[in-house]
């Protein structure tokens, strides 16, 4: 029962690194796309990107959070209270994300949209950064188990913490671009085809280096985590080392849709490889997934929950895709708010 | 590092309190929006289809936009919530996550059908067809009102922790989720606080046009957009009155503590006055307001009348009862909710029988002028009644089982994210009203100028419905 429900939470961990990291990634490109002016077009394809579905992508994180303190109260309870600043800056990061861009969206003069649109950004990138060095924190076994408080700095400003924090980040950019590649390509015209696919390409890059570099940090800062890598999770970090090698040979041959496939499947490779490391441990190498599971009954609460969600929330979660993709939906504001600027700046 | 961390090591105890209240009275403020009006915009949106009512349908279309805003702000305030619950009081969520916890993995799921339901209807105004488009909307009511239940089932459960046993280490065992969600306090609690969404909803969104009325704006569309939510909070408040009731009686029977902080009752006695305003000293006395004789009593329990005996806050250990500056404030927020529940209620019952008699709404500017406050004074009652229900709490996180000092993190920053937090939210809340306001002018000038806007097409241009009087079409 523990072990299927640590699949589920690994389940919601990847699907908020699949769908909800892409967000964030969109966040990124946002920051870097420079000046108003060159930037518009690019940003506009973020707006697009991001659209509809952010908010149903943000429930990933709800449901991550609702699973470990019902079923793992123990390491909820010990990762909050030591990794107390890095969670409380993602809380603060999430907020003005989350806001800045419902904002943005519904704003029509220029100089406060670029306002609204640097806090998105910003926190965009301190988020998944955050969320990183907390998944280094825990990973390379710098939380306590059992209500003790573990240092509260080290705990996530160490070489593991920083290299999950900058992996996550990149990775986040690599998923957005790739996916706005294929969004560009449907809806924005070769340019930005073009424009995003570069970046595609040389996130991969920066990706696949970075991870390279990480196998030497792990090796020196997380013993366990090394070892497991390389022994039984070592299948699962090859699949996505190929798979971040499809989506790069898949770019430059221009097919974009296979190319958001394998980044995709490349990133859940790592987050798996990243449980099957952890496996037995939640806390590595202090508390297992067996000791911190709740009582069975809460268990089978939970599951039950997560039954009813896949009945009820994939369909509609799947409705809401297609229709996004269908260009049923409009995330019109943004678009035409452009085009309005002019207009309502004159006005105002 | 050492002699930084030394400054910032202050008791972390009151500033988690202090945070966890001030971002909970926040988030509640969004709730009665989320919950009560996409039913409201599915009214207008009804109307607009059904009876091709041009004005509602552009209503129910700038509705929508309003609230996928508010909507944005209320899910990013909850998901600050869910990291509080282990930021701040890492110790209660580290003990009573397995069952505390159970009713979230429910409001999860309803939350996600909303969060996915509220974007198809909110960018399906162009492209789906009328009447799917509606339908995508009923999902988020029906998601509405089980997520509200279900997070309030957590916080009864607090009040009357059930469906659980502690072993020798202090650990949960033997859980039932069953009986966690459907705690003694839960039908009530919850049944309380969903109508108190769609009175609270009701009264925010008829205030805003009832203010525009008193502005002049007295057309049809403006008229129907305070007559369909302020229609929702008539009906909704006598009901809250009866359920408010029950409710009282049940804190009677079953919270005694917390009872007798409300009606400020220091010792055990009958014919126990109900005081209005007062304060209890440092020494336990009643000091102060203004007692009519008995009524407390009567109200406890009408059956026994005046000799119904109320127990008071003494006969508590006085480190497991609230402290008397407590008990103070409970009062006054007990006060406040009755008294401008009450107010409420005579405003509806003024609204109803004027509208029975002439179809028509009370002529007088002192009518609209009511409805214009009545937004604001909703959302004051609805905070007074958590705080009865949080302070008449204390000093207990889990009724009998956890102090809430003992649930605290030990971390020492909290007063830098209570700072922080308070900063952030002070912004947001600003930011928000001025996109309201922003949002709103900016549909006013598009609808001026020419139909070309983002509300210029509900619907397609072959199947939106005629303006009034030409008759009704359906798609
Ligand atoms: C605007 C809405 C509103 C209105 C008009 C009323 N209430 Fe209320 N009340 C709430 C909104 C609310 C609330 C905010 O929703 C609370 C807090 C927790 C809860 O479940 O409901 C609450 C709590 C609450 C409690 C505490 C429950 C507990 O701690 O377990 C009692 C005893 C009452 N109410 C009783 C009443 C009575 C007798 C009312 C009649 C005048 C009344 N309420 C009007
Ligand atoms: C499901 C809903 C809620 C849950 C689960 C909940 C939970 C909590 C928790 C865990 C605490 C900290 C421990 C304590 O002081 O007892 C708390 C305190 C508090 N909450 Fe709530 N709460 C809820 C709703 C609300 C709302 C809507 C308000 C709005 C005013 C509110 C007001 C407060 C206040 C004022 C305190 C501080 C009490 C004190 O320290 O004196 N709560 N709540
Ligand atoms: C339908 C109306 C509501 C909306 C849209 C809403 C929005 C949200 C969101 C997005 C979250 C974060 C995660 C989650 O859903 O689990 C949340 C959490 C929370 N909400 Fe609300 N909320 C609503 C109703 C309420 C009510 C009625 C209360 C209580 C009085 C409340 C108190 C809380 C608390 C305590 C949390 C933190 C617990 C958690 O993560 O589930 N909310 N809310």
């Amino acid at each position: 029962m523990a072990e299927f429900v640590a699949a589920t939470l690994m389940v919601g961990i990847t699907a908020y690194a699949v769908f909800g990291g892409a967000d964030f990634g969109a966040g990124f490109w946002d920051l870097v796309a420079g000046g108003a002016e060159r930037g518009a077009r690019p940003r506009s394809v973020v707006d697009h990107a991001i659209g509809p579905v952010w908010e149903a992508n943000h429930v990933w994180l709800i449901f991550v959070l609702v699973v470990l303190w019902t079923s793992f109260s123990e390491a909820f309870g010990s990762i909050m209270l030591t990794l107390f600043v890095p969670l409380a800056l993602a809380a603060f990061g999430i907020v003005l994300r989350g806001t800045s861009f419902a904002f943005r969206k519904e704003v029509v003069r220029l100089s406060i949209r670029r306002d609204l649109g640097v806090v998105f950004a910003t926190s965009s990138v301190i988020v998944p950064y955050c969320f990183g060095a907390v998944a280094g924190g825990i990973a390379s076994g710098r939380v306590p188990p059992g209500g003790t408080a573990g240092d509260p700095w080290a705990s996530w400003i160490n070489p593991t913490s920083i290299l999950g924090g900058v992996l996550a980040v990149a990775t986040c950019a690599f998923l957005a671009a790739v996916y706005m590649t294929y969004d560009a390509h449907r809806f924005a015209g070769p340019d930005m085809e073009e424009y995003f696919r570069r970046r595609a390409l040389v996130m991969a890059i920066v990706v696949g280096t970075i991870a390279v570099v990480g196998i030497f940090v792990l090796r020196a800062d997380a013993e366990y985590l090394y070892d497991r890598l390389t022994g039984p999770a070592l299948p699962l970090v090859l699949a996505s080392a190929i798979g971040g090698l499809g989506t790069l040979t898949l770019l430059t041959r221009r097919l974009h849709r296979g190319a958001r496939v394998l980044a995709m499947g490349a990133v859940a490779a790592v987050i798996w490889a990243w449980g099957v490391a952890q496996w037995p441990y939640l806390l590595p190498t202090r508390l297992t997934v067996a000791e911190a599971a709740a009582p069975t009954a809460t268990l089978v609460a939970v599951s039950i929950a997560f039954g009813l969600a896949v009945l009820i929330c994939l369909p509609s979660l799947a409705l809401l895709y297609v229709l996004d993709q269908r260009s049923l939906l409009d995330a019109d504001t943004a678009a035409d708010g452009q085009a309005r600027v002019a207009d309502a700046d004159a006005t105002a | 590092m050492h002699a930084l961390a030394q400054v910032l090591a202050v008791d972390p105890v009151p500033w988690a309190r202090a945070q966890m209240a001030f971002t909970l009275a926040t988030h509640i403020i969004l709730v009665p929006l989320g919950v009560s009006w996409a039913f409201m915009t599915l009214i207008a949106n009804y109307r607009g289809i059904r009876h091709g009512d041009a004005d509602a349908l552009r209503l129910a279309q700038r509705w929508s936009k309003y609230m996928a805003v508010l909507f944005a702000v209320g899910a990013v305030t909850g998901t600050v919530l869910s990291f509080e619950f282990g930021l701040l009081w890492p110790n209660f969520m580290d003990r009573f996550g397995p069952a505390f916890g159970i009713p979230f993995a429910f409001e999860g799921l309803f939350f996600f059908t909303e969060a996915i339901f509220i974007a198809i209807y909110i960018y399906g105004w162009k492209r789906l067809k009328p009447w799917a488009h509606f339908w995508s909307g009923v999902p988020i009511v029906i998601a509405g009102i089980g997520g509200s239940l279900a997070v309030v089932a957590a916080n009864a459960w607090m009040n009357h922790p059930a469906g659980f046993r502690l072993n020798q280490a202090g650990r949960v065992v033997d859980v039932d989720p069953v009986a966690v969600i459907f705690n003694k306090a839960m039908p009530l609690q919850s049944l309380h606080m969903l109508i108190a969404a769609y009175l609270v909803g009701g009264f925010v969104v008829a205030s805003v046009y009832a203010t525009a009325m008193l502005r002049g704006k007295r057309d049809r569309y403006h008229r129907l957009g305070f007559l369909i939510p302020f229609t929702v909070a008539a009906v909704a408040v006598p009901i809250q009155m009866v359920v408010g009731d029950q409710l009282a009686r049940f804190v009677y029977n079953n919270e005694p503590r917390k009872f007798a902080a409300m009606e400020l009752v220091p010792e055990t006695s009958r014919d126990v006055p109900e005081t209005l305003g007062g304060w209890l000293n440092d020494d336990g006395e009643v000091v102060g307001g203004i007692p009519i004789p008995g009524l407390a009593s009567i109200l406890s329990d009408p059956g026994e009348g005046t000799s119904t005996k109320i127990r008071g806050l003494e006969s508590f250990p006085a480190d497991e009862r609230p402290t008397n500056r407590q008990a103070t404030i409970v009062h006054w927020a007990w006060d406040v909710m009755v008294g401008l529940g009450t107010a409420l209620f005579l405003l509806a019952a003024w609204f109803a029988v004027v509208w029975w008699r002439r179809r028509d709404l009370p002529r007088t500017k002192w009518f609209l002028r009511a409805a214009a406050v009545a937004g604001v004074a909703s959302v004051v009652t609805m905070e007074a009644g958590w705080v009865v229900t949080e302070v008449g709490r204390q000093p207990w996180i889990v009724v009998d089982y956890m102090l809430v000092e003992d649930a605290a993190t030990s971390s020492s920053g909290v007063w830098v994210t209570f700072l922080g937090i308070a900063a952030i939210y002070t912004g947001v809340a600003v930011t928000t009203v001025l996109v309201l306001r922003a949002m709103r002018r900016r549909f006013d000038a598009a609808e001026d100028h020419s139909g070309n806007s983002d509300l210029s097409g509900p619907y397609s241009p072959r199947i939106r419905p005629e303006p009034v009087g030409a008759g009704t079409q359906e798609a």
